[in-house]
């Protein structure tokens, strides 16, 4: 009876030893599921479809090497742009078992997401939900509504236009600046931000106009186009994305418009072909990378383009695996409370050099960088929807330079 | 021009067609994969035609039948149609925009308005040379802009021609009428109206390949149009060609001309010399400027047109 005994005993402890031995690397080979809610239909859908087949790309490249050993999967899910099926989504996404939930298109809608993700944490200790905020640009969301779930890996509104107002203190040939942007939370913020920190770096620019136009609803910009040529801009900052910028756009070279355009998403899907040659040297572009990146993403982004006929702009997605990946080998875990707290102040390195998500208000300090639209040439090949044209960079913001103060609170649990 | 083709409908038949805007759709996406195989032209008259057909098919086999359990199931059959056709669009050609541009011929500029600061305002045909624009605001107006217009015009005048002047166009509207007359007379009615549903579908095909052209192509330009093409026809006075001209300008100067508005109620009342400011009550709603609610005046329109002028208004059914 004895030797039994004995044999139990043993086994258990080996069990234990082997138990313990594994969870210091609990979280290799585990299944890390993210659930994609973005418009994949519509007058956006051409957006979040391709954000759909980057986050698909990334996915397969990080499951192949990445600190932590997990394997990533993504589950897309159809918001239409709209808060309420996002959060039909969400429900769908953390009855599935996702814990992870990545957003980017609509501000809007990402604001809807994180108030519902917030609850859910609140009410269901141990499963908690992350946010992983790929797109979502209002200042809001790392400000006075910030919360401890949500983690932005673009650079918010505020950064963006700080980058702008810099780069047009040495463009003495922009006097009067016209501010068309989508009517919702982001269009708001770009036209407050534009309008406060041009005061403030170029008091002698002009704001001859100021509209706002509904969200993915217009489809003849040729009326907004007569009123900016009616107030005699030279300037049009916009936030326009997807659609409301590449019909803008092809309303303005309609109609002979020749001023300057500074926007945030002229690379995005649809926009490069608006812009064709006649945008060459008008269309300026703020963001935190753009086609001529070289080294491995340049890579990356030949090997998207041949493998999906399409064009990879969403570099956020690099930044969301990188992290995740360094946050789960330092937590030993994939628990999202966890990862969480181990994202917190991380550091890593990304495509733009170092970046770094702040701790008080998880907002990714990372470099900015001013892009025209030209022709492609030696230097900057790469050419977006076979246009013949390309971004080429002109200014390069560190990201201390870019980076802007927040008034986050933020609650930890 | 896609109003015309409801009111014909409705007028002639008293079917309210809900899936008229779909039929628009149809008419954009056909000319789409027809432009590949044929070019623009040929697929701009055979787009419309193929359109017709299938309208004329639906009337025949499914509306027909329905008609005599009244007007409701008239409306829900029609209904039911667009939700079908949205979902074989989505089902053949996706959920995504397709590239649908307009030909060569219709691409650049008709004719460039030049505002010179010393000359005033000319005129120029096409695209104006660069030197004459460096000194002056030049403002191109697209060709297919024009091309719609031209397109738009010709087809109300052959319409109303077509409906007033011919043999066809009366026994159409006796029909509608006294339809025991015209068939103790020998004419088919139902064959007539028939005609009447097909023809309907094809101008609003036709529409669509000139919208598909202009805008964008996609499944949710149906949405889009459908709601505002009640609109033109209920303001333009159900029934009525003229009032739907007259509805379709109203309704397209009232969707664009406050676009160039910035004033707001807040600026109106305070030019009276009233103090306005944040704390006032109701300061959101004040502060919303002609150009922010501009996609909602039409149906404002609609709602005050229907509570003072039920019958629209040119419009001549009073029932």
């Amino acid at each position: 009876m004895t030797q039994p005994k004995h044999l139990l005993r043993s086994s258990l402890i080996a069990s234990l030893l082997a138990a313990s031995a594994f969870a210091a690397h609990a979280q290799k080979g585990e299944t890390v599921k993210i659930a994609l809610i973005d418009p994949l239909s519509g007058l956006m859908g051409p957006v979040g479809q391709n954000q759909a087949k980057s986050f698909q790309f990334f996915a397969e490249k990080f499951n192949a090497s990445n600190p932590a050993g997990v394997k990533f999967e993504i589950v897309s899910i159809d918001n239409k742009l709209s808060p309420v099926e996002s959060l039909n989504a969400l429900k769908s996404a953390i009855d599935q078992g996702v814990r992870y939930v990545a957003q980017g298109n609509g501000s809007g809608v990402a604001l809807a997401l994180i108030d519902a993700i917030n609850k859910h944490n609140e009410r269901n200790p141990g499963k908690e939900v992350l946010f992983l905020n790929h797109s979502a640009v209002d200042p809001d969301l790392t400000n006075s509504k910030c919360s401890f779930w949500h983690f932005r890996m673009d650079a918010d509104t505020s950064m963006k236009m700080e980058a702008i107002t810099t780069f047009l203190k040495d463009q003495p040939d922009v006097k009067k600046v016209f501010l068309l942007n989508q009517n919702y939370a982001h269009g708001h913020q770009v036209a407050k931000y534009a309008k406060e920190l041009l005061a403030s770096k170029r008091p002698d620019v002009q704001i001859v106009g100021e509209d706002l136009h509904p969200i993915a609803q217009v489809r003849d910009f040729a009326p907004y186009v007569a009123k900016i040529k009616a107030s005699g801009a030279d300037t049009v900052i916009t936030g326009n994305w997807g659609s409301d910028l590449s019909l803008l756009i092809k309303a303005a070279n309609e109609s002979g418009y020749t001023g300057k355009f500074y926007t945030y998403y002229a690379g995005v899907t649809g926009t490069p072909s608006a812009m064709g040659a006649t945008g060459a040297g008008r269309v300026y572009q703020v963001a935190y990378n753009h086609y001529n990146m070289g080294g491995q993403m340049g890579k990356w982004m030949s090997e998207f383009q041949t493998r999906f006929k399409d064009d990879f702009y969403t570099g956020s997605v690099i930044h969301i695996y990188t992290l995740l990946g360094s946050a789960m080998a330092k937590a030993k875990s994939t628990d999202p409370a966890k990862v969480a707290l181990a994202m917190e102040g991380l550091r890593v390195n990304s495509f733009g050099g170092e970046v770094e998500m702040r701790k008080t208000d998880h907002q990714l300090q990372q470099p900015l960088y001013i892009a025209v639209w030209q022709k492609a040439d030696a230097k900057y090949p790469y050419s977006p929807e076979g246009t013949g044209y390309t971004m080429a960079p002109v200014k390069t913001f560190e990201s201390y330079v870019s980076s802007t103060p927040t008034s986050c609170q933020m609650k930890r649990p | 021009m896609l109003s015309s083709g409801l009111t014909l409908i409705f007028s002639m038949m008293g079917v309210l067609n809900f899936a008229h805007a779909s039929f628009y759709m149809l008419g954009a996406y056909i000319a789409y994969s027809l432009v590949g195989v044929l070019g623009f032209w040929p697929a701009l008259v055979l787009a419309p035609l193929l359109v017709g057909v299938l309208g004329a098919g639906f009337e025949r086999m499914a509306l027909r039948r329905v008609h005599k359990f009244g007007h409701v199931a008239e409306l829900l059959i029609t209904f039911g149609l667009s939700y079908v056709v949205l979902e074989l669009v989505q089902l053949i050609w996706g959920r995504l925009a397709v590239p649908f541009a307009p030909p060569a011929a219709l691409q650049g500029s008709a004719f460039t308005i030049v505002q010179h600061p010393l000359q005033g305002l000319s005129l120029v045909w096409g695209a104006a040379p660069a030197q004459l624009c460096a000194g002056a605001a030049c403002s191109n107006f697209p060709l297919t802009r024009l091309f719609m217009m031209v397109v738009a015009l010709l087809m109300l005048l052959a319409l109303w021609l077509l409906l007033t002047r011919t043999r066809i166009g009366l026994v159409i509207q006796a029909a509608l009428t006294h339809p025991e007359m015209v068939e103790a007379l020998g004419h088919n009615v139902p064959r007539v109206l028939m005609l009447v549903f097909g023809s309907g579908c094809a101008l609003a095909a036709l529409a669509g390949v000139i919208g598909g052209i202009t805008f964008v192509t996609e499944p949710n330009m149906a949405v889009i149009v459908g709601s505002i093409i009640f609109v033109v026809v209920v303001v333009g006075g159900v029934g009525s060609l003229a009032g739907a001209f007259v509805g379709s300008l109203l309704i397209g100067l009232l969707q664009t001309l406050p676009l160039t508005v910035d004033g707001s109620l807040a600026s109106l009342f305070t030019s009276w010399g009233l103090a306005v400011g944040p704390t006032t009550f109701g300061y959101p709603i004040l502060k919303l400027s002609m150009a922010q609610v501009a996609p909602i005046l039409p149906y404002l329109l609609m709602v005050l047109i229907l509570i003072f002028r039920p019958k629209g208004l040119l419009g001549t059914r009073d029932d």
